[in-house]
């Protein structure tokens, strides 16, 4: 923490968990989707869901996916924006069950060059957010590093491959975490960086064997 | 963050080195961050600058999302501009609660805040800061340096207790936006670094307790209020300890206090709107209104 999380950040009201995280959220999906929104479904949950009207969460959640910053004047008509950028945007009440944060989201998108994906993801206080799944996949990752994303088949070697590739341009990994379904099945890897990972790297962990896709999630 | 920071040992440096707690702060702050002393002080002034925005954007007839705030900003501009002889508090004060009131209204209704130390506590320090620097014809940086004696406050607390109502209640919010804007004043006014201390000690004891209930959830009823409130705690504390009034807990084991309370606090009355206000009848009864609307 430094003095600039105490005094800041700058952002459009009212609550920094129901809004600012908010936007962030919507940021984070909109990198992990990989090119501009053109279709998206918000699922509200627990609290979001019960209190979005009055905190400006659907605002927030909408300005976030077209890549605005938490302190953008234009979030409260962040709707009109959506429309003339030709986005179609719906709501729904979701259950998600007990045991999930009160003040979660889930996104399902379909962006301007037909890529899928879906998103989950938690404001958990003061800003700060995190997603937990990707893909109906579980994962934690909060956006503060550049991150790859990779579905991998779970075989000996890959993750080696993959940092390998990282470290050959200098990149430095700052943490990573792997989830598989089932042993040998197909697992998922974060691995969240010092530095941005170039196209070159990009795409040629893309091509490494075992591995089904790459996502490079970078936010502004 | 593994030791606790002690604002008793910061006040000690600055005592040490027969200094301002506003030039150490800034000193220590700047040596944090890697960066210039200027830059810092420059980097404080750009929020100054939303903070002054945003009391504007409440004055401007704002509308809160959930409709239970709005307007009191500028009926209490209108009411100080009319009463100027006549102020119970003085002109200071009143000024002072409007821009409390303007800036939790703007916050309410999605205009852009400083959040400092958050969002619904986001009145408070703006208040006081320009209704001194009005008063003592105060440039900006000289304010940005007060407001880095504040940050520098709000760090400390964040370390040994909270800043956030869900973990600590209101006292964690608007007191410690309160004790955060205490400090400011006094170094100001030109109190010294144990005077600083004593009055983020004073506003923090009178804060104490001081439970977080939103009606509906919604930053709104009471917090736009509260943030008035923790003005007049706040600039009573900083005034007795510019008259030498000492607290006689020191502020490590007042802020400790602070988060040994908010540990004791039922979770009703820490921001799930399960308690307090949030389930007065007339609580309840708006909050069953606005969930029908969404």
């Amino acid at each position: 923490m430094n003095i600039f999380d105490v005094i800041g950040p700058v952002m459009i009201g009212p609550s920094s968990s129901h809004t600012a995280g908010a936007v962030r959220l919507g940021n984070l999906a909109l990198a992990i989707l990989g090119e501009p929104i053109k279709k998206a479904v918000i699922g509200l949950h627990g609290s979001f869901a019960q209190t979005y009207r009055g905190h400006g969460t659907d605002l927030a959640l909408v300005g976030g996916l077209q890549g605005w910053a938490t302190d953008d004047a234009r979030i409260p008509k962040a709707f009109e924006e959506a429309k003339q950028a030709g986005i179609t945007i719906s709501f729904e009440i979701i259950n998600l069950g007990d045991l999930a944060h009160p003040n979660s989201v889930k996104f399902w998108l379909t962006g301007v060059d037909g890529k899928v994906c879906n998103v989950t993801g938690i404001s958990i206080g003061g800003g700060r957010v995190c997603v937990t799944n990707i893909d109906d996949f579980p994962v934690e990752f909060n956006g503060e590093f550049p991150a790859i994303l990779t579905m991998h088949n779970d075989r000996p070697g890959t993750i080696a491959l993959v940092t390998g590739i990282l470290s050959g341009q200098g990149v430095n990994v700052a943490q990573m975490k792997v989830f598989r379904k089932q042993k040998g099945g197909l697992a998922a890897m974060i691995v969240e960086t010092d530095q941005p990972v170039d196209d070159a790297q990009f795409y040629a962990i893309g091509k490494l064997p075992h591995i089904e896709s790459v996502r490079r999630i970078q936010l502004g | 963050m593994d030791e606790k920071l002690s604002l008793q040992k910061w006040i000690g440096l600055a005592q040490q080195k027969n200094i301002s707690f506003g030039d150490f702060c800034v000193e220590l702050q700047a040596k944090e961050l890697e960066i210039g002393e200027d830059d810092l002080l420059q980097r404080m002034e750009a929020m100054l600058k939303v903070m002054e925005q945003s009391i504007a954007s409440g004055l401007s007839g704002t509308k809160s999302m959930g409709g239970l705030v709005g307007g009191n900003g500028k009926l209490m501009d209108n009411y100080r501009r009319e009463h100027t002889r006549e102020s119970i508090v003085g002109s200071i004060m009143s000024k002072a609660i409007m821009i409390a009131l303007a800036v939790g209204e703007a916050n309410a209704s999605m205009g852009r805040i400083v959040a400092a130390p958050t969002a619904g506590a986001s009145g408070t320090l703006p208040a006081v800061l320009f209704s001194l620097s009005e008063a003592r014809g105060i440039d900006m940086p000289v304010l940005a340096k007060a407001l880095t004696v504040s940050g520098t406050i709000g760090m400390v607390i964040a370390s040994r207790a909270t800043l956030s109502g869900a973990a600590g209640g209101c006292q964690a919010e608007c007191g410690s936006a309160g004790a955060m804007a205490a400090g400011a004043a006094v170094e100001l006014y030109g109190g010294s670094p144990k005077q600083v201390g004593h009055a983020v000690a004073m506003t923090l004891k009178n804060m104490l307790g001081l439970v977080c209930d939103p009606v509906a959830g919604l930053v709104e009823v009471p917090c736009v209020k509260r943030n008035a409130g923790a003005v007049a705690v706040a600039m009573t504390a900083a005034e007795m300890a510019l008259a030498g009034i000492e607290s006689v807990i020191p502020v490590d084991e007042v802020i400790d206090a602070m988060a040994a309370v908010g540990s004791a606090m039922s979770c009703t009355l820490k921001e799930t709107a399960q308690g307090g206000l949030a389930v007065s009848p007339t609580g309840l009864s708006w909050a069953n209104k606005i969930f029908a609307r969404s």
